[in-house]
């Protein structure tokens, strides 16, 4: 039995009903890239999520659709995904003091006492 | 606006129809790859530039409009098959999605020269949409040619199915370029230089991306062009396509959708 849609294009592609499940074999060509937007010259590229492509040129055509067809865009990278290193989450504790170390902070300095003496010693003026 | 002579006119007029009805038929055909197309990505890329067209022919016949005929809803959805003005290329079936992909290429490729030609045009109004879409069509050709040539110099199966569909698409996309009428009277007046013309670039165009995909071009003098959209004689699909793409209009012209 084939799919019967409202949709007369899907009913007439006799799409079965129960789709072949089977995992393709030769899928190792494929890999994902990373993609990167830019939304304006200067500014940081930002990722905005990832696809399938054979090669970076082919991951560009993909993702110039996929990522930069609705939002401002000036500027594209992709990346392989297997080229990105990455950190594990094994190791995520390496990161674990780090929001008590306000002291490396510009706000952990106690200026703000200072200035503000100096603003008031010097408000008449 | 320029001032046109009668016969300009009606030479604008019938090549900007033929223009819009291209991109209209040919945004509804590729529209059918949605949910279909044979990656995920892909299926969206190829949905989106369906979409561009739709868009392409709206400004056409919103120019088409300005020119003194009907609203661009009105043309698009009421008018008969024989009064259609589109070519042949556009109206086969999706096929294979080397068929379509291969349709993709050979027009796409002529309208992105076809809209070069006219961004000089003497019809301001024509020109303008011409350089709107440069952007559209200069990513529409690249999806196309990058496309053409990743499959033409891949597998055996993949350089097999691109070559049949190269073989079958060539002859039908020359229908593209079947002059229309007082087509002198275009040239003469700077409105737009002749199919002609537009298909010796668009040959060269071709071959070179072709070259490169490893695909050989087939003779197109051994067969005769599929002429007579142009003149309202169109293929068996056309008449299902449009009845499909207007059904929702014939029942109700005032639904908002």
């Amino acid at each position: 039995m084939s799919i019967k849609s409202l949709d007369p294009r899907i009913t007439r592609e006799h799409i079965p009903e129960q789709p072949d499940t089977n995992p393709l074999k030769e899928i190792h060509q494929w890999q994902t890239y990373e993609v990167f937007h830019q939304a304006k010259k200067g500014d940081h590229h930002i990722h905005v999520g990832s696809l399938h492509a054979p090669n970076p040129e082919m991951a560009f055509l993909l993702a110039k659709e996929q990522f930069a067809r609705r939002y401002k865009c000036v500027n594209l990278w992709v990346v392989k995904t297997a080229d990105i290193f990455s950190t594990d989450y094994a190791d995520e504790d390496m990161f674990e003091t780090n929001s008590e170390k306000i002291y490396r902070e510009a706000g952990g300095y106690k200026v703000m006492d200072k200035i503000n003496k100096y603003k008031s010693e010097h408000k008449e003026n | 606006m320029k001032e046109f002579s009668e016969i300009q006119l009606k030479a604008l007029k019938d090549l900007i129809l033929r223009m819009a009805d291209d991109q209209l038929i040919l945004g509804h055909r590729n529209s059918e790859w949605t949910a279909l197309g044979p990656i995920l990505e892909e299926d969206i890329a190829f949905s989106s530039m369906a979409q561009d067209k739709l868009g392409h022919s709206l400004a056409l016949y919103q120019v088409l409009n300005k020119l003194g005929e009907a609203e661009p809803d009105t043309l698009a959805f009421t008018r008969e098959e024989k009064d259609f003005k589109c070519c042949h290329l556009v109206e086969y079936p999706i096929g294979d999605y080397a068929f379509s992909l291969m349709r993709h290429f050979l027009f796409d490729n002529s309208e992105a020269i076809r809209f070069e030609m006219l961004a000089d045009s003497l019809c301001e109004d024509l020109a303008n949409v011409a350089k709107k879409f440069r952007g559209e069509l200069k990513y529409h050709t690249m999806h196309a040619d990058t496309w053409i040539i990743q499959l033409g110099s891949g597998t055996e199966e993949s350089k097999a199915r691109m070559q049949s569909a190269l073989n079958d698409c060539l002859p039908l996309a020359l229908s593209i370029f079947e002059p229309g009428e007082n087509e002198d009277a275009l040239n003469t007046g700077n409105i737009f230089p002749g199919e002609k013309i537009l298909q010796d670039e668009w040959l060269k165009r071709i071959k070179i991306i072709l070259d490169k995909a490893k695909l050989v071009m087939p003779d197109i003098y051994t067969s005769d062009p599929s002429y007579g959209g142009r003149k309202g004689y169109h293929t068996e699909y056309l008449k299902p396509l449009l009845d499909e793409m207007t059904e929702v209009y014939s029942i109700d012209p005032e639904a908002e959708w």
